[in-house]
């Protein structure tokens, strides 16, 4: 399978960027002022993310979509307003998650926002269990694009007046050259913003606009280094197959009223909701500055291996070496001494909260 | 006058009588990006040519530093283990990593000059 571009590409050689592949997409991992500076930009200031290589799966039909799409994944879809987003899980029979993603509700439908490496796959799984009674359509025509940190609302206000009502976990529909496009706010950084869904003739002029009124171009490795700072799963590394929302230490995206009810993966659920798990996420500060990245053993102070790195990096915000994992939930408490395994040496660390870095949304509701 | 050689591991080491100082060269810290991480040698060890001497860490991922020469690690730089983004700024002069007093002088000989290095550099990076 020949390598995808996405309609920024030339944008992304004319601003510096070192391309990388990731998930069959040909990708910036940074431009050239590099991955702290892009991290702190974001953070200070606003930062644009090319996530076109991201599944838009629009989904449309009768009345009894959300019915039948609540049979696939837990969230209240049935008492979804037009326009509001929730964050979820596609999962398998055993509770594991297949991938997580963001269902927002459409004037006609449902829109899902879905991993790049997982799209094709969610998508056959999707039609399948809907049994092609509704119109499938993974969208390969619009590029997306994240527009994060606090100048966001400024910067895309400018260029397309009237998305900073929007309010988070929000959408709506708005113009921009005379072309519809449709922005969200939320995001993958911890920060305010935005992602704009948006047609690919478009998008090279749109971001250069966004550029001009003084954001710019971030690449993978910042987005990375932001969302582990702000506690955020990457799937694949902090998710996967094996492992359960419960386990994960996402229980709040399962809303209480669908405990109770079926979807896929209900019934693992359900005996994790009332009897615990085994494992469990959580954030991990090392006491040193040495870096413990994925895979990397995790021990008691008896020398027993009780779990996993699934990310770590150094975090540019607050300055420290910064982690998350898995480990055996009776050492899951807050200020619980480890040691991770890093180069046959036993490094002490500490469980901690996430995130790392202090949340920064507009709040619409509250349900975090 | 000392004489500066390079590694294929883009290790940069200057001789100054049967004193080596070695560091990474600027090559070196492009490719790795933003480095948050450096860790040197002890002090009195013994270090044999191309074994493992130290690590460096960018935000993105860990690699080794290999020592192109053997010797005995008689200083290193705490420098750029309290600030590694020292690295990133002057590679080749004050962030130096660690020095050796050197055992073989001849085993400098396999090492590249400044040209042979760039040519090796610009092929393998392209």
């Amino acid at each position: 399978m020949s390598i995808k571009k996405t309609s920024l590409n030339n944008l992304h050689i004319k601003y510096g960027a070192k391309l990388v592949e990731f998930a069959g997409y040909q990708m910036p991992i940074q431009y050239k002022d590099g991955i702290i500076q892009e991290h702190k930009y974001t953070r200070s200031h606003s930062g644009i993310f090319d996530v076109s290589h991201m599944g838009q799966l629009f989904i449309s039909g009768s009345d009894d979509l959300a019915i039948d799409l609540e049979k696939i994944f837990p969230a209240d879809l049935k008492k979804l307003k037009i326009n509001q987003s929730k964050y979820s899980f596609l999962m398998n029979n055993k509770g594991g998650i297949q991938d997580d993603l963001i269902i927002t509700k459409t004037s006609d439908g449902f829109l899902i926002i879905l991993n790049a490496a997982c799209k094709y796959n969610d998508y056959e799984v999707i039609k399948s269990k809907l049994d092609n009674q509704y119109k499938l359509n993974l969208d390969d025509s619009l590029s997306l694009i994240a527009l994060q940190g606090p100048e966001a609302k400024n910067v895309l206000n400018k260029v397309i007046p009237g998305c900073d009502s929007l309010k988070f976990m929000n959408g709506n529909n708005y113009v921009y050259k005379n072309e519809k496009v449709y922005i969200t706010r939320s995001g993958y950084t911890g920060e305010d913003g935005f992602e704009i869904s948006i047609k690919h003739s478009d998008v090279e002029t749109f971001v250069e606009s966004l550029i001009e009124n003084g954001s710019k171009l971030i690449g993978l490795g910042a987005r990375d280094t932001l969302r582990m700072e702000a506690g955020l799963c990457l799937y694949g590394n902090d998710l996967d197959n094996d492992t359960s929302p419960i386990e994960a230490n996402l229980k709040w995206a399962i809303p209480k009223s669908r405990i109770e009810t079926e979807f896929v993966g209900s019934e693992v659920l359900k005996n994790q909701f009332q009897s615990g798990v085994k494992k469990l996420r959580v954030g991990i500060k090392p006491d040193s500055k040495v870096i413990a990245r994925g895979n990397t053993k995790i021990y008691n102070d008896k020398n027993q291996e009780i779990g996993k790195v699934t990310s770590g990096t150094f975090g540019p915000s607050v300055e420290h070496p910064i982690a998350m994992g898995y480990v055996d939930n009776s050492y899951s408490t807050v200020n619980t001494k480890i040691f991770l395994e890093v180069r046959g040496k036993k490094i002490p660390a500490n469980i901690c909260n996430l995130p790392f870095y202090k949340k920064n949304y507009v709040k619409g509701e509250i349900n975090v | 006058m000392s004489e500066v050689k390079y590694s294929k591991e883009h290790e940069w080491i200057k001789l100054d009588g049967d004193e080596a100082t070695i560091g990474i060269t600027k090559h070196a810290t492009e490719m790795l990006g933003d480095i948050v991480f450096a860790e040197l040698p002890e002090k009195g060890s013994n270090v044999d040519k191309d074994g493992t001497a130290g690590v460096v860490e960018s935000t993105k991922a860990a690699s080794d530093v290999y020592t192109p020469v053997s010797g005995e690690v008689i200083d290193t730089n705490q420098m750029i283990v309290d600030d590694p983004s020292k690295i990133n700024e002057d590679p080749e002069e004050s962030a130096w990593f660690f020095k050796l007093k050197i055992k073989d002088k001849s085993e400098m000989d396999s090492l590249m000059s400044k040209e042979e290095y760039e040519k090796f550099a610009k092929e393998t990076s392209a």
